[in-house]
């Protein structure tokens, strides 16, 4: 009965990989989202929350089905690296990019709506590209959401289950987080275990969220401002 | 420039201009919603024309025709918004080094020490932004967009939220910079006495069209048209219809017609015969107000009447009397209290030919 650290690195390391691509990946499209005047913007908005409402299996599923072997996706990958992308932990890293997305594009997006259009068009016009204006004005003025949207995204890869489970399985220090050695000890009747591991997830998590929001002054947006 | 635009939230309003300006202050003037904002921001570029044409000299920003629609931050038209827009997160010298970032670091750095000493806010370049007073953030972004050199400054109403003597000093440093340099100045206000202070050259705007142009004096002191009055502002506007023409006397008697039976003024010559129709504007502060009846005055209108309401607004009494038609007369605190006029007194109202204005409707 000890703590399976292997687990506990692991998801850390998936958490923070995803967040932090989530960083990168998110900026543009959130931008997207909030300027683009595309009349069918919805449609895009939607599949972007659609990982919210959806049962974790089923994005696991799908994603399963799209890195395996029956997809161009997945057939590139096993021509250049060797091996399928299906229980690796690449492959978790996309099912957790995917599944967490909105939770960092929604607060992106919302913080960059909220930014005082006026102060985007000085920026135009004091001759600043629409690249420049982003790093100057918009970002810094969004810094409270784009905080939010990590550390949800960070929260929310700690914590999940049913992605990994379908995506990863439960190769110990491959793919096996810290949720899936829960599971596993509880259906092996380690209760002592599971608590402490479990207790174990629940400090940490609140102590990464404690630090980020003591940062970060602003109340807890996750919604768009709109 | 020539352009039109239809808004997609109004239907209803259609901006359609056509104008030149030279170099030197033009005041748009107009009530709000009659498109000045939008205007400037065709020009800037934040808001696409659906048809027409745009240019600074020859230097074309925009042509509908030939597809031509030049990027904001390639039109170097220099905008101050209403709300005048600071980079809130920058100091106030990061904010006017802002527009330079093409420049190499010692130019940068005397353009803004210029004009950080042109606009008097040296003191402030440290500061964040977001810690200065109204007046300070004025000039800051007046700064701001000058520094980068514009070809075509636009103001909308940088100056509204300020108090008299702040904006009389910044109205005279704008003064100062444009003798220098002598480019277009689209300046927008609804303050009558900003036109004064400010206009070689003013348009009024109404409803997205251009209503009346000229210098301050022709449009606003005599308007032709009732928009204009309105704005200028006519306190008393009546529908008045002409009785006799006197040619000799070079005055028309004019009929307005009250709640309490016609009424009949004698009002400047203007084109038009007995029977023709106008609209007779009557500014509230050129009415005297007699409590009893004079005698021996060149004013050839005097109405008696009697005090319907006494309103304090400020530092004037705004009067309203029943002389059949009722008319709003604007008196110091000081008249007020000296004739002891209260509500129900019997007055005389003294108003000159030439304070009665007469206008198309429009």
């Amino acid at each position: 009965m000890t703590i399976d650290w292997q687990a506990f690195s692991l998801t850390l390391e998936l958490a923070v990989i995803v967040s932090i691509t989530l960083l990168i990946v998110g900026l543009p499209i959130a931008y997207w989202i909030a300027f683009s005047h595309w009349r069918w913007k919805f449609l895009v908005e939607a599949v972007v929350a659609l990982p919210i409402v959806l049962p974790p299996t089923v994005l696991g599923f799908y994603v399963l089905v799209a890195l395996g072997p029956r997809t161009p996706v997945g057939r590139g990958w096993t021509a250049l690296t060797g091996h399928p992308l299906a229980f690796t932990f690449a492959g978790l890293v996309i099912g957790s990019i995917l599944y967490s997305l909105p939770f960092a594009v929604q607060p992106f997006a919302a913080s960059f709506a909220a930014v005082d259009r006026r102060l985007i068009a000085a920026s135009a016009t004091l001759g600043s590209s629409p690249l420049r204006t982003f790093f100057r004005i918009i970002a810094p003025l969004s810094v409270p959401g784009l905080i939010t949207g990590v550390a949800l995204s960070f929260a929310h890869t700690m914590g999940e289950f049913g992605v990994v489970l379908m995506v990863g399985g439960n190769i110990p220090g491959v793919t096996r987080t810290v949720s899936i050695d829960i599971y596993d000890r509880v259906q092996a009747s380690d209760y002592a275990g599971a608590n402490q591991t479990a207790l174990l997830l629940v400090l940490l998590c609140f102590a990464v969220l404690a630090v980020v929001y003591s940062l970060n002054h602003r109340p807890w947006s996750v919604g768009p401002a709109r | 420039m020539q352009i039109q635009k239809q808004l997609a939230h109004d239907r209803r309003f259609l901006l359609d201009v056509e104008f030149r300006v030279a170099p030197g202050f033009t005041v748009l003037f107009g009530a709000s919603g009659a498109g000045k904002t939008t205007l400037l921001d065709c020009i800037a570029g934040l808001v696409r024309p659906d048809v027409g044409a745009i240019k600074i000299r020859e230097r074309v920003l925009f042509d509908a025709a030939e597809g031509l629609d030049l990027a904001v931050s390639k039109r170097r038209a220099g905008y101050v918004f209403q709300n005048l827009a600071l980079f809130p997160h920058m100091t106030v010298e990061q904010n006017i080094a802002y527009g330079l970032a093409h420049l190499a670091d010692v130019e940068r750095g005397q353009r803004i020490s210029a004009i950080l000493q042109a606009f008097r806010i040296a003191h402030l370049a440290k500061r964040p932004a977001r810690q200065i007073s109204g007046g300070e953030s004025q000039r800051v972004a007046l700064a701001r967009t000058l520094v980068t050199d514009p070809e075509v400054l636009l103001l909308d109403e940088p100056l509204a939220a300020l108090d008299a003597p702040t904006k009389a000093k910044i109205i005279d440093d704008l003064h100062d910079w444009n003798v220098a340099h002598r480019i277009p100045i689209l300046y927008v206000t609804h303050s009558r006495d900003e036109v004064f202070a400010l206009g070689e050259h003013v348009i009024v705007l109404d409803a997205g069209k251009i209503v009346a142009q000229g210098t301050p004096h022709e449009v606003l002191s005599a308007p032709q048209i009732e928009t204009v009055a309105q704005l200028a502002g006519f306190e008393n506007i009546f529908n008045g219809v002409v009785e006799s023409v006197h040619p000799e006397r070079g005055t028309l008697t004019c009929r307005i017609s009250g709640q309490g039976g016609p009424v009949s003024l004698e009002t400047p010559l203007v084109r038009g015969g007995a029977g023709s129709e106008f609209r007779v504007g009557i500014r509230a502060g050129d009415i005297l107000l007699a409590t009893s009846a004079p005698l021996g005055l060149s004013a050839r209108n005097v109405l008696p009447g009697r005090i319907v309401s006494l309103e304090q607004r400020d530092v004037i009494v705004i009067a309203r009397v029943n002389c059949r038609v009722e008319l709003e007369v604007h008196l110091t605190l000081a008249a007020r209290d000296s004739l002891q006029l209260e509500v129900g007194r019997e007055v005389w109202l003294v108003i000159k030919t030439h304070s009665c204005h007469l206008m198309r409707s429009a």
